[in-house]
């Protein structure tokens, strides 16, 4: 069975979930979303996804939406052992998943966005981004990061030894902070950080998605 | 050996977890967290919570912060006790669960907060509330419960015809909003009004919002 996914490939959040395709190794086919013109707000995309976001997969007849439920659902349903792994085994290890998954929801994904928004997204359009906003992002982002090199400092990944879900949920972020937004410094400066950036988007699962990008 | 929940019952986040011990019908001991001394931004409590935020959780030698990674946590260790509040038992039913609960993470979490600051934290810290930010965030808001709306005039609960920890995780904030003014947006929208008065009114949810005072 090949998974739908709805969404344009240069989205941070369809490229979560296609990480997550990557690394289980599940076949799928990308239906683009044209997020220019608007299309994910017209009708016919509402009829999929209420709110008007991307993305959206179809798994058979089964739908689902919100890119951390359906990398969640993938690897349970079709990631096997893998998927196990990415999730962790044991219920304490699921729980360690979950806490950074819920950190990279609460308090990374916030301040990435702003800073993307205002300091890419905005340009691009032809507008003037909040400078201000951006910088008070950017210096809250900072003390976030010396958290996490506080934790890379004793573990190879947020969640433990192993790569898990909790980090390749931050790849996109971070990819769109260090490669579009100029704030590879936040990542760079930090010893542990760094290290832990080289390792997970060296995967070659990542490396798949960002061959899909060119 | 009993679980140690550290935070305060009129903290949202905290009340987020005591929703889930007594749909649970667990033991534990709620510690209390000195915010006015700053107690969670120092030690001996950071190892608990680095972000120095509450709550944290203590489960004998395993701790884990991040209020719905504690809740899932809970939930998933006695999935056979109390409410079954993932419905772990149907990946499509849990699923659909972890979906709602990103629904309310990323789309309801937000306008809610930002609301909730201005009228209710903004006061007690003497701080000036800004109307617009109120307005701008209330639009958003009505916009989310449009779909809240639509999704239960089809189910009487958001992941489904059974109360599961996607309608919980929405209950701290929403105590505090339904005592504003702005409450309105709620009570105009009949599906999502009922939906509301029914699990307000199951006993976990009285317990809780009998502790939830300032």
């Amino acid at each position: 069975m090949v998974v739908k996914v709805y969404g344009p490939v240069a989205a941070a959040c369809p490229q979560r979930v296609l990480a997550c395709l990557m690394e289980i190794g599940t076949e799928y086919e990308i239906i683009p979303v044209d997020l220019q013109t608007g299309e994910h707000k017209k009708p016919e995309f509402l009829a999929r996804q209420p709110f008007g976001q991307v993305p959206v997969i179809y798994d058979g007849d089964f739908k689902l939406f919100e890119s951390r439920a359906i990398i969640r659902y993938l690897a349970a349903k079709h990631g096997g052992h893998i998927g196990s792994n990415l999730l962790g085994r044991t219920i304490e290890e699921k729980a360690l998943v979950d806490q950074w998954l819920e950190v990279e929801a609460h308090n990374f994904n916030d301040l990435v966005y702003t800073l993307v928004f205002q300091l890419v997204v905005l340009p691009r359009m032809g507008k003037r981004g909040d400078l201000a906003l951006a910088h008070s992002s950017e210096q809250k982002l900072e003390k976030v990061l010396d958290i996490y090199e506080e934790r890379l400092s004793k573990s190879d990944y947020l969640a433990g030894n192993s790569f898990t879900m909790a980090d390749l949920s931050h790849l996109p972020g971070i990819r769109y902070l260090v490669e579009d937004a100029g704030m590879g410094h936040l990542i760079r400066g930090r010893k542990h950080v760094s290290a832990w950036w080289d390792t997970i988007s060296s995967r070659p699962a990542w490396k798949k998605v960002m061959h899909l990008l060119n | 050996m009993a679980l140690k929940l550290h935070g305060i019952p009129m903290s949202s986040c905290t009340a987020r977890v005591l929703l889930c011990l007594y749909e649970k019908g667990l033991q534990f001991e709620l510690l209390p967290v000195d915010l006015a001394a700053g107690v969670h931004k120092q030690q001996p409590y950071l190892p608990l919570n680095p972000f120095g935020l509450i709550p944290a959780l203590e489960d004998g030698d395993f701790s884990l912060f991040e209020s719905r990674a504690i809740t899932r946590y809970l939930a998933r260790k006695h999935n056979d006790i109390g409410t079954d509040l993932l419905r772990s038992n149907s990946l499509n039913e849990s699923s659909i669960v972890d979906t709602w609960m990103e629904v309310e993470a990323h789309e309801f979490n937000g306008p809610m907060e930002s609301i909730m600051h201005q009228l209710v934290r903004n006061p007690i810290l003497e701080k000036p509330t800004d109307e617009k930010i109120i307005e701008g965030e209330m639009e958003k808001l009505a916009k989310v419960l449009d779909v809240y709306e639509e999704r239960l005039s089809k189910y009487k609960y958001l992941a489904g015809d059974y109360y599961t920890m996607a309608d919980l995780h929405h209950i701290p904030y929403m105590l505090y909003f339904m005592r504003t003014t702005k409450a309105t947006v709620v009570t105009a929208r009949q599906k999502v009004n009922a939906w509301w008065n029914d699990i307000i009114s199951r006993p976990a949810s009285i317990k809780v919002s009998e502790s939830l005072k300032f």
